[in-house]
């Protein structure tokens, strides 16, 4: 008998199975809902991209053009800046942003002293709460010109020079970006090392001090191999959204000084698809992004299976 | 003679971790006060003179204390428009949220579910290619909810990466055998998620909570896209963009005191308006805190 159901169970139907994980269906309708209109329609969208848009047959309509945008876009001045721009920022926020919350990690996890170990925890992740709004506020305020506290403290040690103009200049808005994300992130972000350093094995540590390790050695040794899957894996995410970087914050960041170096992909996009509302033509750009992203995702998702046998897929 | 090399190879050993220990305390501290001072900044410039903070004299400590700027916001409508708009989308929007996350997480956590990893792959690929912003764009648009409170509310009612920690959670703290067990007396997937799983999952809805919420309290782009300028419908983060970074005084409306703020107090009702705004987000955490490191831990690490 049960011989039976198990060999007839291998052929049953889709339908036999909608409707016994009917209820399992259910729950999950109004999330397949919700990513099929927001995230698949614009998807199947993009052909936009090839198309002539007219607001007569909207998005779906229009005459095929094929690669006219892409060349459009590959042979505009624009393509070599916003690309180098993009290239720039997100590489140099993966380059020091990424070691960044592990550092601190170990700092915290070094830490004996259990109230002030307590205390640092909770304050860096303070900054993680303050809105990109308010944030970039308040480096207009900090690193101003005149009589910026921030600005004229680094002045005061030589770290800058004195003329420098932090947030109206190409020289300095890459620096001002990046060091402020990892200043708003890396306590957050630390959050998930600290974790994967509390699940490992003791015996491992005692081990260490019976075999007269020091502190480094223990840390080379134990915990950054421990750290080392969390590290791959979320550097392969990183990697995926290289030509993602954010829009929130260089948005607000701009101003006409800095704009040679703060127009990235993203934030041209808006300006000719929305503002000026060449829509096929922005389709385009963002659609080049999309596939350049994936190739990253890709690559790095292949380089971490080939060296530590971690990956996403 | 190799007593007293093993010795000297212990002192040396002891004087290497001493440094250690020095220097990660000396970085501990240099972190603290590099995370510590521009929050701090911001309070004490928020009750200061500000003509004093303008001339630089106001770095550790508030001098001559007065409430000017708080005073000011508390008469400026736009910034309780702004609140009240955005307590309803964090409100409506997080409570949507978790209604959506959680019985998808719970449907894809359940390893008789046979759908499962398609469906996965179907949220995940998600995750990795989108249209675009343009795309988007276009379909909100002919959905008709440009310029309307519902974007504001539905822009992301689900989001994958919050998808995958709670399913992860769900999946590897409720044993099947409890499932098999209240199928046994009769239970089905709805009751038993209502009854058995919402409650042993608290840990993992704090972190939802937290992450979604604080997502709509600090959203601008949503409101910048597809809000139309629609002062009405407008959240806080909106309002504090004219006010803080395009240096919008005054709109002449309702409870504005005529010619905008004297400018040297305007730098004042900005620090009030930053402490304002964060405030409030600041307060969720510690609620959360207790659930936080442990919904993290479980839907993290694993996932």
């Amino acid at each position: 008998m049960s011989k039976k159901k198990a060999a007839t169970g291998k052929k049953r139907s889709l339908k036999w199975y909608l409707v016994h994980d009917w209820q399992l269906w259910v729950m999950l309708i109004p999330g397949i809902l919700y990513i099929l209109i927001f995230c698949y329609v614009p998807m199947y969208g993009v052909q936009l991209a090839f198309r002539e848009y007219s607001f007569k047959t909207g998005i779906f309509g229009g005459d095929w053009v094929g690669f006219k945008y892409f060349k459009q876009y590959f042979d505009s001045p624009m393509f070599m800046t916003t690309l180098k721009n993009t290239f720039i920022t997100s590489g140099l926020s993966i380059l020091l942003g990424f070691p960044a919350p592990i550092l601190l990690a170990i700092i915290i996890n070094q830490l004996r002293n259990a109230k002030w170990k307590r205390v640092l925890q909770t304050t860096v992740y303070i900054p993680y709460f303050i809105s990109t709004v308010v944030l970039v506020s308040m480096l207009n305020i900090l690193l101003a010109n005149k009589g910026g506290v921030v600005s004229d403290f680094l002045k005061m040690l030589h770290l800058i020079p004195q003329n420098a103009n932090l947030l109206g200049s190409q020289k300095y808005f890459v620096w001002v970006y990046v060091l402020s994300g990892i200043w708003q992130g890396m306590g957050w972000n630390s959050i998930i090392y600290l974790a994967a350093l509390s699940s490992v094995d003791t015996q491992l540590y005692d081990a260490c001090k019976i075999d007269g390790a020091n502190n480094i050695q223990t840390i080379l040794h134990v915990e950054i191999p421990a750290l080392v899957p969390t590290i791959v894996i979320l550097l392969i995410m990183n990697m995926g959204s290289i030509l993602n970087v954010g829009f929130d914050k260089i948005f607000l960041m701009q101003n006409s000084l800095n704009l040679g170096a703060s127009q990235v992909i993203s934030t041209y996009v808006y300006d000719v698809g929305i503002k000026s509302s060449q829509f096929s033509f922005a389709s385009a750009v963002g659609l080049f992004t999309n596939v350049i992203n994936f190739v990253f995702l890709m690559a790095a998702n292949w380089i971490g299976k080939k060296t530590t046998g971690t990956g996403l897929m | 003679m190799k007593a007293s090399n093993n010795k000297s190879v212990i002192r040396e050993r002891h004087m290497s971790d001493r440094i250690f220990k020095a220097f990660v305390i000396i970085m501990s501290i240099l972190i603290f006060a590099i995370i510590v001072y521009p929050l701090w900044f911001v309070v004490i410039a928020s009750i200061s003179n500000s003509d004093l903070v303008n001339q630089g004299k106001v770095i550790f400590w508030p001098r001559d204390i007065r409430f000017y700027g708080f005073e000011q916001i508390m008469q400026d409508s736009r910034i309780w428009t702004g609140y009240k708009n955005t307590i309803i989308y964090v409100v409506v929007g997080t409570l949507l949220n978790l209604a959506v996350t959680m019985p998808a997480a719970y449907a894809l956590s359940r390893p008789d579910f046979k759908a499962r990893n398609g469906v996965m792959l179907y949220f995940v690929f998600t995750m990795y290619f989108s249209g675009g912003l343009v795309p988007l764009y276009m379909t909100i648009k002919s959905l008709g909810m440009i310029g309307t409170p519902w974007i504001l509310i539905l822009m992301v009612l689900l989001n994958t990466y919050n998808l995958i920690i709670a399913r992860t959670f769900i999946a590897s703290s409720i044993p099947n055998e409890m499932y098999e067990a209240a199928q046994l007396d009769g239970c089905n997937h709805f009751k038993f998620f209502s009854k058995v799983v919402l409650p042993l999952s608290k840990a993992i809805i704090a972190v939802e909570t937290l992450y979604y919420a604080v997502y709509h309290w600090n959203d601008y782009f949503t409101a910048l896209m597809y809000n139309n300028n629609n002062a009405k419908t407008e959240p806080l983060q909106m309002v504090l963009r004219r006010i803080l970074l395009l240096n919008e005084a005054y709109a002449s409306g309702n409870g504005g005191v005529q010619g905008g703020y004297a400018q040297s107090s305007a730098d004042q009702v900005k620090f009030a308006v930053i402490i304002v705004s964060t405030v409030p987000i600041l307060c969720v955490y510690p609620f959360v805190q207790k659930y936080f490191e442990k919904g993290v831990m479980i839907g993290a690490v694993k996932g």
